[in-house]
């Protein structure tokens, strides 16, 4: 077993009957790795998660942990611990018998059992309640006894299939640190489903994005957010002025005009280019454009601009001089500054 | 007071005499001193109470009716916790059609269930009385264990079986360690009413019982047609105690109501 792959996905099909739902996916996680599985709905996060943990049968492929083949092993066998969205915690057990569930189950009993799970327990900040049932517990703290059911488990792999998403602001922020807190003290390897990239980025070591069943970019977080490589992950992360090359130009519903390259630089071989609002440069460029409509963000300004090329988002610093509606100016898409996508959708 | 404002009132009292009404005039009558079944009672006396514990063939009766009610329904639970769990955790082709089987026995008569029973399964192939009333009892309750067990069921998320797999429980053991006790009130109600159903069972019990072995509201009919005593009345007065008490004992501790 390489460290490079603890856990691999190696071209895993799934189906749920003759539809698919994922198809040919390859993924390698590092021991130790947290990984955050970023996409929009239904496009295949929980049915990887669940393929993982052995509680849907792969279609083809396989899925190898710690050197072992582990596609046809039963769920119970696996050593993969899943927090589920609804928490699953067991209602009619307190929160001691839901974190004590597993470790019995292992055989362990008497003062070794009762240390784990007290320190369990105590690990998420819940030593107050061990004696209550799940309904009676917020939502964040439902939350943390199924984090904790799973890691006193002590599990090779830690699914986590958006495990914040029922939480409000507040504590999910307190959520975020515990989890990367957890995650550093224990080592383990975590794959962690979400819909919102802030809490990709800040929490993953690696971000993979899926689309429709596949996956469309893996990268660092700086990778996905500085540098997407698709027109979907450009448009996820912000880029919103998006267009396909075509003849060494961008290309419009009116046709190809011609960019802009700063002498000395090589004309792009992408297929595509991508601008954040906040590269767009007002005032001075090769492209003329009208203000159609504006709004204060407090620190900056944005810009809807109609153009030869089609609408345009830009953002600009508050202190610099406003452009009213209506007004005529000219404005840059810097080449330099781009995303390089190679692949349009 | 308008009509309209007493319309309310009164439709309601009426009810109430129409449903409870019968009941007082039994019970009252089992006080009664006199010597025949009648009402407004004649005197007051405990001697019809008494006397029914001494009635031998009811002593039968009741430990017949006993052992149908609690075997028929915990035997209709073995049958109908598995299939409940059947239907509402998989999705079986025709799971429709077995729903409405299962439901039969209560929209098909009583009379026709225990005649089709007698003519098709009890003469041609010889069934003993006591199996074939065990038989038939069961199947009757059947449809009230699915039912009440089905809706604890649908009550429960699934994924906790899961959760208790990937924690090391097999599929069964998910099932006995975190199903079970979930649902564990339904299974209380679904006896219950079980067992008041098997247990003032008449129809399909009048053409299964033969000589010797009778459950007891048949026994009470055949005891009313030759000895016209209130003992009958003083019979079946404790046995409307027995099951509001059981009912109010169900209610009190286990919400019954939410299951049915
Ligand atoms: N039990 C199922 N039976 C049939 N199709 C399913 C089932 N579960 C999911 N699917 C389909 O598989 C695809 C992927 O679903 P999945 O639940 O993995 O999405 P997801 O990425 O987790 O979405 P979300 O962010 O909404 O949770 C979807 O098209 C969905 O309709
Ligand atoms: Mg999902």
């Amino acid at each position: 077993m390489s460290d490079q792959s603890y856990l691999s996905l190696e071209k895993l099909t799934l189906a749920y009957g003759d539809s698919v739902a994922v198809a040919d996916l390859d993924l390698s996680v590092r021991r130790g790795e947290l990984i955050a599985l970023l996409g929009p709905s239904g496009c295949g996060k929980t049915t990887t998660m669940r393929a993982i943990a052995g509680l849907l049968p792969v279609k083809s492929g396989n899925v190898i942990l710690d050197g072992e083949d582990m596609t046809r092993t039963a769920p119970n066998k696996r050593a993969v611990g899943l927090v589920f969205q609804s928490y699953a915690l067991f209602p009619h057990l307190s929160v001691y018998e839901n974190v004590a569930f597993g470790l019995r189950l292992k055989g362990m009993k008497g003062a070794e059992l009762d240390s784990k799970v007290q320190s369990g327990i105590a690990s998420v900040g819940l030593a107050k309640f061990a004696d209550r049932k799940p309904a009676e517990l917020s939502g964040g703290q439902q939350q943390r006894v199924a984090l904790a059911r799973s890691m006193v488990m002590e599990p090779k792999v830690l699914l986590l299939d958006e495990p914040l998403s029922n939480l409000d602001a507040r504590l999910r922020l307190e959520m975020r640190t515990e989890l990367q807190r957890v995650q550093r003290e224990t080592g383990v390897t975590m794959i962690f489903v979400t819909h919102d990239q802030a809490e990709a980025l800040s929490l993953a070591d690696r971000i993979v994005v899926m689309k429709n069943g596949a996956i469309e970019q893996i990268g660092t977080p700086e990778d996905i957010y500085n540098r997407p490589t698709s027109s979907f992950v450009a448009d996820f992360v912000g880029f919103e002025n998006i267009f396909a090359l075509e003849g060494g130009g961008l290309k419009t519903d009116n046709g190809s005009v011609p960019l802009s390259v700063a002498p000395g630089l090589e004309a792009p071989s992408a297929a595509g280019l991508a601008w954040r609002p906040r590269m767009v440069t007002l005032g001075t460029g090769p492209f003329r454009g009208t203000v159609r409509g504006t709004s204060f963000a407090g620190h900056s300004r944005e810009y809807l601009l109609d153009s030869a090329l089609g609408p345009i988002k830009a953002e600009v610093d508050a202190s610099e001089p406003v452009h009213v509606s209506g007004s005529d100016l000219s404005f840059d898409l810097p080449v330099h500054k781009a995303a390089q996508l190679s692949r349009i959708a | 007071m308008t009509a309209r404002s007493l319309f309310v009132p009164t439709t309601l009292f009426l009810l109430a005499t129409f449903l409870i009404g019968p009941f007082l005039i039994i019970v009252a009558a089992s006080f009664s001193a006199g010597e025949t079944l009648s009402f407004p009672p004649q005197g007051f006396s405990l001697q019809w109470i008494l006397k029914v514990f001494t009635v031998e063939s009811f002593r039968a009766s009741f430990a017949m009716s006993m052992f149908l009610a609690i075997g028929g329904t915990a035997a209709a639970l073995v049958l109908g916790i598995p299939a409940s769990y059947a239907l509402s955790r998989y999705r079986l082709p025709g799971a429709e059609i077995i729903r409405t089987i299962v439901s039969a026995p209560i929209i098909v008569p009583g009379i026709i269930v225990g005649l089709s029973l007698l003519r098709y399964v009890v003469v041609p192939f010889g069934v003993g009385i006591t199996l074939a009333l065990f038989l038939a009892h069961t199947a009757l309750i059947l449809p009230y264990a699915v039912r009440v067990v089905s809706a604890s069921l649908d009550n429960l998320r699934s994924d906790i079986e899961e959760a208790a797999v990937l924690l090391g429980s097999s599929r069964l053991g998910a099932f006995f360690r975190v199903v079970m006790p979930n649902i564990k009130g339904g299974i209380l109600s679904a006896f219950i009413l079980g067992f008041v159903t098997s247990f003032n069972q008449v129809p399909v019990s009048l053409f299964l019982s033969g000589p010797g072995v009778r459950t007891l509201p048949i026994d009470m009919m055949a005891y009313m047609e030759i000895v016209f005593d209130p003992s009958v009345a003083a019979l079946s007065s404790l046995l409307a105690f027995l099951s509001i008490g059981i009912v109010f004992a169900a209610e009190r501790f286990l919400g019954f109501s939410r299951y049915v």
